[in-house]
């Protein structure tokens, strides 16, 4: 276990060991959630290691940076940007694709910006966000931030 | 009102959705890898340390998931953020979205409620970028995979802009509003 993985788990333990103090029913209650959201992001885990495998193994790395690497260019960092805006997929399991792909070639900004518009922006969701808050707040919230998404990958680009 | 049965049932169908992709993914690989046996150790490797990384973690990061959204109940957000006001509104905001789990579209309806309560937009719209991209479980995920040095960077960057993101939007729609009671309504153009 590397020093990372022990750290959060026992901030975990941690938080766990506070809960159980301060209220018994409750943690149990957390237990069982747990628990359960444990097995329900299971299949998704091993479907992205699985592709994190094949991805690495059977695409070149020149190919990878071709297409979110350094010589992509503010194209790639755009195109990047509206995959983020696009795919609906868990942002716990987008960690372990970005450094797969960090791995493999891709530069820091893309990067950034894809984690950055994938938690942030939501196209599928945005007839929801419109619904319950209006149109115009919906669609300034998610404009604005594939800006600042792309900023924010400029700038770790740049420091990191 | 949430109704519990239901929620079970589209739970259960959405895990039917996932076992199929696992299985049509783990199809693929033992074709790809029988067709090509050369790249069987890399991919191998490369899944196993994968693999050991997530697992080493996931049973932490679920336990804070369980913690949290029993703790934090979501009358609690509404509650502290229909009441506050200026810049405390946003890094509250800030704060307190990063605290409860659970995917975005779950918070839009919190984000109703507090703009129905009166709370301020630059407030709500912290609030839901924090909800969306600085979940505590969520970052002890990114600290595991991109290192501290990746996290706090972007963690630090996204919270100067949202708040930035925040007050803009919030004087844009407060200037048009006006502008649109001047006008009586005539002109009636939306950014």
């Amino acid at each position: 276990m590397s020093d990372t993985a022990i750290l959060i788990n026992i901030f975990a333990l941690g938080c766990l060991i506070f809960a159980f103090l301060k209220d018994r029913a409750k943690t149990k209650q957390a237990l069982i959630i747990a628990v359960k959201s444990f097995f329900n992001i299971l299949p998704t885990v091993i479907i992205i290691i699985i592709l994190i495998g094949l991805l690495l193994g059977f695409v070149p790395q020149q190919q990878i940076s071709r297409v979110v690497g350094e010589q992509a260019g503010f194209l790639g960092i755009l195109a990047v940007a509206f995959l983020g805006s696009i795919l609906h997929i868990p942002s716990l399991i987008s960690f372990p694709l970005a450094a797969a792909l960090l791995k493999s070639g891709a530069s820091t900004t893309s990067v950034a910006v894809f984690i950055t518009t994938l938690t942030m922006i939501g196209m599928v969701t945005l007839p929801l966000e419109i619904k319950e808050l209006g149109r115009k707040m919906a669609l300034l919230r998610n404009g604005i931030s594939f800006v600042i998404a792309i900023l924010i990958g400029l700038i770790i680009g740049i420091i990191l | 009102m949430k109704n519990p049965a239901d929620k079970k049932k589209k739970q259960k169908r959405k895990m039917g959705k996932d076992i199929i992709f696992l299985v049509f993914t783990l199809l693929v690989l033992v074709i790809l890898l029988s067709i090509f046996p050369q790249k069987q150790r890399i991919v191998i490797i490369t899944m196993r340390k994968f693999f050991i990384e997530m697992i080493s973690i996931l049973p932490a990061i679920t336990v804070l998931i369980g913690l949290f959204s029993v703790f934090v109940p979501k009358e609690m957000v509404v509650k502290y953020l229909s009441k506050t006001a200026g810049i405390k509104a946003i890094l509250l905001g800030i704060v307190i979205g990063a605290l409860p789990t659970g995917p975005l579209y779950v918070a839009f309806p919190i984000a109703s409620a507090l703009l129905k309560k009166g709370a301020r937009i630059s407030c709500i719209i912290a609030f839901l970028s924090a909800w969306a991209c600085i979940k505590i479980p969520q970052e002890m995920v990114e600290l595991q995979f991109l290192g501290l040095k990746f996290m706090a960077a972007r963690l630090t960057l996204t919270i100067i802009f949202v708040v930035i993101m925040g007050i803009f939007i919030e004087q844009l729609i407060e200037w048009s509003e006006k502008n649109r009671q001047i006008e009586g309504g005539k002109d009636d153009k939306d950014i």
